[in-house]
C-alpha cells in the first residue's frame, strides 16, 4: 500500500533523514516509536508533502507521490494528523470536518464520523479552537478520515492527551482500520499506545528505522530502555 | 461660528452630512471589503488597490463612451451592466497579477508591498496615457439623477442612495459567500493554517487565487460607484488607499464585519467633523481616535477569539 525507498529528508545542511526505506500493507497498523528529535514528525511532514524530500520514493498504491504537492497526495489517498492536532481554530467542527472534502460533501460520511466520535456530533456548531486536546484530537482525526483515505498518518497523537482518551484512541483505530482496510501508520513515544495499537513495530534514532518487530514478538522492556534518554 | 444658521437649519445640514458620510462609507466599505479578503485574510499589502478601484472606474467610463457612440438606445440600462464588467475586468487582471507577481511574493510582506506600489505608479500611468491627465466623468443615466426631497431643505440624492444599497448588496453577497459556500470555507481555513489547509486538501495556491481576484473584483466595483459621486482621474484610486487601509485595520483584519462597523464610523466621522471641524481637522481628528482605540485594542475593534489551538 504505502511503500517508502531510500528516503532521504534535509533541513538545510542538516541531513535529518539520510536514507529510510519501509513499507505498510494494506489494513496494517505500523507504529514508528523514537524519542524526540529522532526524525518522526519531519518523516510524517515528508510524507504528506509538508517538506520536500532531498531523495528516494514514496509510492501509494505502486504510484510515485514524492514531487506531489500536499492537496494531491490527499487527493491520492494519503490523509495526516500532524503532532498537535492543528485543527483549524476559527471554523465549527462541522466545518473542520468538511474543509477538504472534494465535491459535494456526504452527509452519510459525516454521520459516520459522529458515530465514531460521538462528542463531535454534539459539539458540530462549536469553534474547534474552543475544544479540549482530546476532543481536538478526536477531531483532527475526523477531518483526516473524511477525505476517504487509503492511507492515515498520525504524529504523536497521545501528546498532550488524558489517559482515558489515549484509551478511546487506540479502541478508534483499529475499528478504522477494520472498518475501512486502512493502512496507519503512527508515530509515537508512548510505548503502552503503541502496544495496545500497532501491529509492527519499528524503532527511530537518528533517522534511521534500527528495529522492527511483529507485535507478538516485540520485548518491550527493550524498546523502553532505547526510549529512555 | 455658525450663527449665521438657524437651528433647523444646522439640523438639515447635520442630517445631509450624515447621508454624504454615508456615500462615504459606501464607497470605503467596497474598498474595505475588497481589502479585507487581500490584506485582512491572506496578509497580502496591495498598495495597487486603489488603482484596481480606478481600473472599475474607467472601465465604467469607457462603458458609457462605447453606449454613447455605438447604442445610444441602451443609455438608460448601460450602468448596471457597466458594474458588472468592472467586476469581470479588475478579477481578470487581479487574477493575472496574482499568478505573475503575488504568488512569488507571499511571505515576503515588504517585497510585496514595494512590488504593489511599483504596480501602481505602472497601472496609473498607463491610465495617463490612455484617458489622459484630466478626470473623466461618464454620463449617468437619468434614472441615477436627481433627490428626494425629504422635507423642506433637506433633499437626499438619489446616486447616494443607490451606491449606498450597491454597497450593503455586495456585503451581504460577499458574506453570504464567505460563510456559506465551499470556496469560503476554504480561504477561511487556509488563513487560519496555510500548510494545513493543505495537508487536508485544499489547494492552497487556487483558493489564493481567487482569493485576490475577487478582492480586485470587488475594487472594481468600488470604482464604479465611485463613478456616480465623483470624476475619475488617473490618482483617484491612490487618494482612497490610506482610508481603505485604516478601515480593514481598524475592523480587525480578519473580520468583514469589523470593516462594516469601521467603514462606518470612519465615514461618519470625517463626514461630520469635515464640516463642523474643516477637512484637515476632521481627518486629524478621526485619525486620532483610531490611533488611540488601537493602542487599546491593537487587533481592531472585533477580533477573533477562541480558547486555544
Amino acid at each position: 500500500m504505502l511503500s517508502v525507498q531510500n528516503l532521504s529528508v534535509s533541513y538545510g545542511q542538516s541531513n535529518v533523514i539520510p536514507d529510510m526505506s519501509f513499507s505498510a500493507a494494506a489494513g496494517e497498523i505500523l507504529g514508528i516509536v523514537g524519542r524526540n528529535g529522532m526524525g518522526k514528525s519531519t518523516l510524517f511532514r515528508a510524507l504528506i508533502g509538508m517538506l520536500p524530500s532531498r531523495g528516494g520514493r514514496i509510492l501509494l498504491k505502486d504510484r510515485e507521490i514524492t514531487r506531489d504537492a500536499p492537496h494531491q497526495r490527499v487527493g491520492h489517498g494519503v490523509a495526516f494528523v500532524p503532532q498537535g492536532r492543528m485543527i483549524f481554530p476559527y471554523l465549527t467542527v462541522y466545518e473542520n470536518l468538511i474543509s477538504g472534502v472534494r465535491g459535494k460533501v456526504s452527509e452519510e460520511a459525516v454521520n459516520e464520523i459522529y458515530a465514531l466520535f460521538p462528542v463531535l456530533r454534539d459539539m458540530k456548531k462549536r469553534k474547534g479552537g474552543n475544544l479540549s486536546g482530546g476532543q481536538q484530537q478526536q477531531l483532527a482525526i475526523g477531518r483526516a478520515l473524511m477525505t476517504n483515505p487509503s492511507v492515515l498518518l498520525l504524529d504523536e497523537p497521545t501528546e498532550g492527551i488524558q489517559p482515558s482518551i489515549i484509551k478511546d484512541i487506540s479502541r478508534s483505530l483499529r475499528e478504522i482500520r477494520d472498518m475501512k482496510n486502512l493502512t496507519i501508520v503512527v508515530s509515537e513515544q508512548v510505548l503502552s499506545f503503541v502496544l495496545d495499537t500497532c501491529d509492527s513495530i519499528k524503532v527511530i534514532d537518528r533517522g534511521r528505522l534500527i528495529r522492527e518487530d511483529r507485535r507478538a514478538d516485540v520485548d518491550a522492556e527493550q524498546i523502553k530502555a532505547m526510549l529512555a534518554v | 461660528m455658525f450663527s449665521q444658521y438657524t437651528t433647523e437649519e444646522l439640523y438639515n445640514i447635520f442630517l445631509m452630512q450624515c447621508f454624504s458620510g454615508l456615500s462615504l462609507f459606501s464607497v470605503l466599505l467596497l474598498m474595505g471589503l475588497g481589502l479585507a479578503l487581500i490584506f485582512g485574510q491572506m496578509g497580502v499589502i496591495n498598495m495597487a488597490h486603489g488603482e484596481f478601484m480606478a481600473l472599475g472606474a474607467y472601465t465604467v467610463y469607457f462603458c458609457s463612451s462605447m453606449t454613447e457612440q455605438y447604442a445610444p438606445s441602451l443609455g438608460p440600462y448601460y450602468f448596471v451592466f457597466a458594474i458588472g464588467i468592472a467586476f469581470a475586468i479588475c478579477a481578470l487582471v487581479g487574477a493575472l497579477v496574482e499568478f505573475l507577481m503575488i504568488r512569488h511574493l507571499y511571505h515576503r510582506p515588504l517585497d510585496t508591498l514595494l512590488a504593489t506600489w511599483g504596480l501602481s505608479l505602472i497601472m496609473q500611468q498607463t491610465y495617463r496615457s490612455l484617458f489622459g491627465a484630466r478626470e473623466v466623468t461618464p454620463t449617468l443615466p437619468d434614472w441615477l439623477m436627481g433627490s428626494f426631497n425629504i422635507k423642506e431643505g433637506l433633499d437626499i440624492p438619489i446616486n447616494g442612495v443607490f451606491v449606498l444599497c450597491l454597497a450593503l448588496a455586495v456585503t451581504l453577497v460577499l458574506m453570504v459567500f464567505m460563510y456559506k459556500s465551499k470556496f469560503g470555507l476554504r480561504l477561511r481555513a487556509t488563513v487560519q493554517n496555510r500548510k494545513m489547509s493543505g495537508a487536508v486538501g485544499i489547494n492552497t495556491g487556487k483558493v489564493d487565487r481567487l482569493a485576490f481576484s475577487l478582492g480586485c473584483g470587488i475594487a472594481g466595483i468600488a470604482g464604479a460607484a465611485f463613478t456616480t459621486i465623483g470624476s475619475t482621474g488617473p490618482d483617484s484610486g491612490s487618494r482612497y488607499i490610506v482610508d481603505a487601509f485604516l478601515v480593514v485595520v481598524f475592523g480587525g483584519a480578519a473580520n468583514l464585519l469589523g470593516s462594516v462597523a469601521s467603514a462606518f464610523g470612519i465615514a461618519q466621522a470625517q463626514s461630520i467633523l469635515e464640516f463642523f471641524l474643516d477637512g484637515t481637522k476632521g481627518k486629524v481628528a478621526t485619525l486620532l481616535v483610531i490611533v488611540i482605540a488601537l493602542m487599546f485594542r491593537p487587533q481592531g475593534l472585533f477580533p477573533s477569539k477562541v480558547r486555544g489551538h
